[in-house]
């Protein structure tokens, strides 16, 4: 069912992990494309919706921890990108300072 | 549209012309209907509520609390938060029930987190969880109140009365409650027009409509005669406005001169906002139940001890006696009261509760005496049944002053007295080593009558003035005079008119009440002459 589907995995670097302003970030991100969007810790799943914030709050992702995306349809491509992005700035958006502190 | 007239109770006086407000009560536990349709779409309507009001107030927010708010809309907006309520609701669960289930174990996910970012998220959760059950209740927001508009309802929390802009006018009309309930108070302090027991279907109440509180009489949709009756009468209100608010300024003095001390009873200090001190002597009872609500958590000790100096200050040198929590009873209190009791005014409240949470109850007793220096305070236990609790009490008390002293924090030992008004410290009063008494009519009636305050049907039972009060507030009264310590009435009856006959008559000099009754209350006692007042036998006989 989703031989197609794209994927990457991303490291989690912000001090909070995939806490509440991270995870509504992400899910944002996630909703603004029409592919389907799921992630998990491990490559082997389980798998969850990316666009989901009870979801992904679910998971309590923590500092440290890796992310796995995959994604299927027209623009999976560019939405992966972009979410990986995210995550790797540490969930900052464009034109935001990055979050984490300069020492830590 | 037709005039039509009903009569409830009037719970404070005055007179009110404006556009109806109808709140649904979130004193009201909701009914399953039992049907799965039904319950679906409840929820499903109730979440599409909770969300509307959500996104409304983060408009309303500063940025802080705009993003805290954003995660739960973020929630509220995801299927899955809800799917499980759903899934309950298709086996049969009703809307509300299922719902908190989900929450609660959505919850528990967070909670169980070794994490203290995720463990906090809960308490996320629990507020969207009692904003849809709020909704799903029945209760409604009450950001949609327009200026003097008669606010009708089956009943009203006192927290949402106080979120109503009453400063243009406005009237309140409740098709439950009590003249006695918290909310009535608030009405009678504020001089806000209130009608209660008007034993309708909130649905009747549409349109414009006429609240004469004097007469217990609501007009819906009122015709030209009605309305000019009205007008009328308000100017005749605005002249006895006048007339109690100059008499408010002048000593309180009854015909014979004899010299009345009146106290002011306030439950949140911007009741004192515009008031000038030298209508009262003092203030006789400051409620604390308020600042325990409408914030994250309980109130802190800086917090609380910034509102005692306030209200101490106002007063100047004039004393204030500023009652310890009452919560329980009618006053519940997220994370502090107990639920689920049988029968919250015979269960843990007032002392008892602080008893049962002595570090609330110490934070409570550290802020005052620090409060102390800055005034004339006192400190009053309210819900006292042995003396032994009294001295309890005091131990605490005298523990806290020394910490604070030894720390070299500024702190002074208040004086500590007792309400009464359990009957067994009345009946006993004689044995209370209390430095003053303070009589609570409110309850104090509802115990020995065995009739609920926020009960209209038994309302004539709970008689403040009946002859058991009488004999307990004469007794009362003659022992606080042997043992040279002094006695107040701080319950709703101080304040009315009709029975400050019979209270004077039992020997109180001193009463206490709410702000807007002063000057009808120094009018009335100006008529009085003491030496035609019947007198109550001595009791025990």
């Amino acid at each position: 069912m989703l031989k197609t589907s794209l994927t990457g995995s991303a490291l989690i670097t912000n001090d909070v992990g995939l806490h509440a302003r991270p995870s509504v970030k992400l899910t944002q991100l996630a909703k603004r494309f029409g592919a389907h969007i799921e992630f998990a810790l491990d490559a082997a799943g389980p798998w969850v919706d990316a666009k989901s914030p009870v979801k992904v709050m679910r998971f309590k992702a923590a500092k440290g921890e890796t992310l796995h995306f995959r994604a299927y349809g027209p623009d999976a491509a560019v939405a992966l990108a972009a979410i990986l992005a995210l995550v790797e700035r540490g969930f900052a958006v464009d034109g935001e300072a990055s979050p984490q502190p300069p020492n830590g | 549209m037709t005039e039509k007239h009903f009569a409830g109770r009037s719970a404070s006086p005055g007179i009110a012309l404006g556009p109806l407000v109808t709140f649904a009560s979130e004193l009201s536990t909701r009914a399953a209907s039992g049907a799965i349709e039904v319950e679906t779409e409840a929820l499903r309507s109730a979440l599409a509520r909770a969300l509307a009001d959500l996104r409304r107030l983060i408009d309303h927010s500063p940025r802080e609390a705009a993003e805290i708010l954003g995660f739960q809309v973020a929630l509220l907006e995801d299927d899955a938060l809800a799917e499980p309520a759903f899934a309950a609701i298709a086996e049969g669960r009703a809307a509300h029930d299922a719902w908190s289930d989900a929450m609660a174990a959505e919850a528990a996910g967070y909670e169980a987190s070794d994490d203290e970012y995720f463990r906090a998220r809960a308490a996320d959760l629990r507020d969207i969880r009692d904003r849809v059950l709020a909704v799903l209740a029945g209760s409604d927001p009450v950001a949609d109140v327009p200026p003097g508009a008669i606010v009708a309802a089956v009943d009203l929390a006192p927290s949402r009365f106080l979120a109503i802009d009453w400063s243009c006018g406005g009237a309140l009309a409740l098709t439950e409650g009590s003249a006695t309930s918290h909310v009535a108070m608030l009405a009678r302090s504020r001089g806000v027009p209130a009608i209660v027991g008007l034993g309708i279907d909130l649905t009747e109440l549409v349109g414009h409509a006429l609240v004469d509180a004097h007469r217990g009489v609501l007009i819906v949709n009122p015709g030209a005669d009605a309305r000019r009756q009205f007008q009328h009468d308000a100017r005749s209100a605005s002249t006895a406005r006048a007339r109690a608010d100059a008499a408010a300024l002048r000593p309180a003095v009854t015909l014979d001169g004899t010299p009345i001390r009146i106290l002011l009873n306030i439950a949140d200090p911007v009741e004192l906002n515009g008031l000038d001190p030298s209508i009262c002597e003092g203030i006789g009872l400051v409620r604390t139940e308020l600042l325990f609500h409408d914030r994250d958590g309980l109130p802190d000790e800086e917090h609380q001890y910034a509102i005692y100096r306030r209200i101490a200050e106002w007063a100047q040198d004039r004393p204030v006696t500023i009652r310890t929590l009452d919560a329980g009873g009618d006053k519940p209190i997220p994370n502090l009261t107990l639920t689920g009791e049988s029968n919250p005014f015979l269960g843990v409240r007032g002392v008892r509760l602080s008893f049962a949470r002595p570090e609330v109850f110490r934070t409570q007793l550290r802020a005052l005496a620090r409060a102390a220096v800055h005034g004339n305070v006192k400190v009053m236990l309210p819900m006292v049944t042995l003396p032994s609790e009294l001295a309890v009490a005091r131990a605490m008390l005298d523990e806290e002053v020394a910490a604070l002293l030894s720390k070299g924090v500024p702190a002074r030992r208040p004086s500590l007295g007792i309400m009464v008004e359990v009957p067994a410290a009345a009946i006993a009063a004689d044995q209370f080593d209390a430095e003053f008494f303070s009589i609570g009519s409110n309850d104090l009636t509802q115990y020995v009558a065995a009739a609920g305050r926020d009960i209209g049907a038994v309302a004539d039972l709970a008689d403040a003035v009946q002859p058991a009060m009488l004999r307990l507030l004469r007794y009362v009264v003659v022992v606080a005079r042997e043992r040279r310590i002094e006695v107040s009435l701080c319950g709703d009856a101080g304040g009315d008119p009709h029975v400050l006959p019979q209270l004077l008559a039992t020997g109180l000099r001193c009463l206490s009440m709410a702000p807007a009754l002063v000057g009808h209350a120094k009018l009335a006692l100006a008529t009085l002459d003491l030496r035609a007042l019947p007198e109550i036998p001595p009791w025990p006989a």
